[in-house]
């Protein structure tokens, strides 16, 4: 009998998590790579970009209106009331990635517990919740969030909540259709012949195994809260001024695109670039977790 | 109960699937899967139960684990009877009733280590115990299966098949079990690893006394740990016998194929070989009468009245063919 014979993967023991497979797979994704480099710094930028800069996002400088980008103390230039573009975009920054990522944390957390509930329990629970979903599916989003944001006071934190509403079942049925396969594999039933309640199966059992294309999918909302976001302040049911925010600065920018175009430009390529970053991470983690070949 | 009463029994156990058919499952088609099943599994004895893919005998075991719901028939475990059996007295059973998989890839949770693995019967059948006595019981077990107690925080992906198949072995016991279903434990390993697995398994029924179903479509295996064996074929036992006398004397056209169909070392002492032709028939649509009857070498229109039933032919051996005038050899030696 021979169980002294080394197992196969004795000499990887003190293996770290960033050797392993998946974050190898993640490096070797250039775009993704780029994605995050970008992402840190337009978060960097955001977050400690205001106090660099001489002129605070709510200062007027009436004499100063419309400086064109790089003139004297104003990096990205001024806007019509002469306030300083590069502290207005950074501080909204702020609020279209916080708005972004905290739809991102209770819309995946929605979406992740109805598919897991609707996968797990199947029959009629399961097709009640999918059925529903596929329902919420069925409105135009750009709609039902403008309807939502006509009747609600539109602050951030009533965004957030919007956008969440609106976008979790994607994430719900990504989830469903995981765990509708994890179920019957020996593992779960394993699980039930040992007494675990419902709870510890869905939790613990399943819930472990779908974290992959959770984060891909999560990554992907992230990118797509932003966007929402933006649409929703540039049509003036978003974030209020002078709070700014990408996409309100957008707003503004419409009346003087021929006068002061980089009004428009700065904030829409700040969008783009982190809507595409977050895209690009989106990706490399697809290709990094969801290799099938990672959950033997 | 008494020492003597049998730890499983059940009687006629039924289990049909409907088919579902198009959008609203008018159909009434059924998958007779099991098909009435009377069988008792006696204290501290293995039962190796045998048949072909699609025969029945994993929804059997599924059955009597008490994961599916029997259509009907009667289950009962230590005399309770299990569909009359309340929560409490259910857990209690659910504890004294462990099983091992086939496939020792997806019976291990892939993001759970060894020691989690382990724990889970007993974080729910004994709720009082301390994570570190969790952990030092799965130690224990780890050694006792043949496994380094030091393998405890690895996680699956790091064993071969023949360590995972250990693992499960190993949470099945656990909560110390009587009675253990295995089903098709070894079928997914390398034959020199099917040897050690299956000594383990005989040495761990020695030492815990335990009950076990031993499920497998392979005979070898069958004759290496099974007390009695109960040969199935679409959803009925066809004969059930002593290990040793099903292979010296099979009284049931089906178990001599099975036998002449098994290797041996020997080239020479190779019976003719019976060829069964044809798949064996869909359980939506048994033969009438013998369900072996369309198969079978030796039918007769006879056969196709009535099913037959299981009938004495020896000390503890009963067979369901109505030809009693057939002389089986024996397909193996002796």
């Amino acid at each position: 009998m021979s169980m002294n014979t080394a197992p196969p993967a004795m000499a990887a023991k003190e293996r770290r998590w960033i050797t392993s497979r998946p974050v190898r797979r993640f490096v070797r994704h250039r775009l993704a790579i780029a994605g995050l480099v970008m992402i840190s710094a337009i978060a960097l930028l955001c977050v400690v970009g205001p106090w660099m800069l001489p002129h605070g996002m709510l200062d007027i400088h009436i004499r100063d209106r419309f400086s064109p980008p790089g003139s004297e103390t104003y990096l990205l230039g001024t806007d019509a009331m002469g306030r300083d573009l590069a502290a207005r975009l950074f501080m909204a920054g702020r609020v279209s990635l916080m708005v972004g990522i905290a739809a991102m944390v209770l819309s995946t957390f929605l979406g992740a517990v109805i598919g897991l509930v609707a996968g797990y329990f199947g029959k009629v629970i399961g097709t009640v919740l999918m059925r529903f979903t596929d329902a919420v599916l069925c409105f135009p989003q750009i709609f039902l969030l403008l309807v939502l944001a006509a009747f609600l006071e539109p602050n951030a934190l009533m965004i957030t909540i919007i956008i969440a509403l609106t976008s979790w079942m994607e994430i719900a049925r990504i989830v469903s259709a995981e765990i509708r396969s994890l179920r019957e594999r020996d593992f779960v039933t394993a699980a039930r012949v040992s007494g675990a309640s419902h709870t510890w199966i869905m939790f613990r059992e399943l819930l472990p195994n779908t974290i992959g294309p959770i984060i891909v999918a999560a990554t992907l909302t992230v990118a797509r809260a932003i966007l929402i976001e933006a649409y929703v302040s540039f049509l003036g049911y978003g974030i209020q001024p002078p709070l700014p925010s990408w996409g309100n600065m957008l707003n503004n920018a419409q009346q003087f695109l021929d006068t002061a175009p980089w009004l428009a430009i700065v904030p829409g390529v700040a969008i783009t670039l982190a809507v595409t970053s977050f895209n690009f991470i989106g990706d490399g983690l697809r290709d990094a977790l969801d290799a099938r070949s990672d959950l033997q | 109960m008494t020492a003597d009463t049998p730890l499983i029994e059940t009687i006629e156990l039924k289990q049909h699937f409907p088919l579902r058919r198009g959008l609203f499952g008018g159909s009434n088609l059924v998958v007779r899967a099991v098909d009435g099943i009377t069988i008792d599994i006696g204290r501290r004895s293995v039962l190796g139960l045998v048949g072909e893919s699609g025969s029945g005998k994993s929804t059997f075991g599924r059955a009597v684990m008490g994961l599916e719901t029997p259509t009907s028939g009667s289950l009962k475990f230590d005399g309770l009877d299990i569909a009359r059996a309340g929560s409490e007295e259910m857990k209690a059973v659910r504890r004294r009733m462990q099983m091992v998989f086939q496939d020792p890839f997806s019976s291990l949770n892939p993001r759970m280590s060894v020691a989690n693995t382990l724990s889970v019967p007993l974080r729910f059948h004994e709720p009082g115990l301390s994570r570190q006595a969790r952990r030092d019981r799965a130690g224990e077990m780890l050694e006792t299966v043949g496994l380094p107690a030091r393998y405890i925080d690895r996680f699956p992906h790091e064993f071969s098949g023949g360590q995972r198949q250990r693992i499960g072995i190993a949470r099945a016991l656990m909560v110390r079990p009587d009675f253990i279903m295995a089903d098709e434990v070894v079928s997914a390993l390398d034959v020199s690893v099917q040897a050690q697995v299956l000594n383990l398994f005989a040495k761990l029924q020695r030492e815990m006394q335990l009950t076990m179903l031993f499920i497998t479509h392979d005979l070898a295996v069958v004759g290496h740990v099974s007390d009695h064996v109960a040969v199935m074929y679409l959803g009925r036992i066809v004969e059930i016998a002593p290990t040793r006398a099903l292979f010296s004397e099979p009284h049931h056209p089906y178990t001599e194929a099975l036998l002449s169909a098994a290797p041996t070392p020997e080239a020479r002492d190779r019976k003719k070989r019976i060829v069964l032709e044809g798949d064996i028939p869909s359980a939506v649509n048994p033969p009438s009468g013998c369900p072996f009857r369309t198969r079978c070498p030796y039918a007769l229109d006879a056969c196709a009245e009535g099913v037959p039933v299981l009938r004495e032919v020896g000390p503890g051996h009963r067979a369901a063919c109505i030809r009693d005038d057939l002389m089986l050899a024996a397909a193996t030696g002796t």
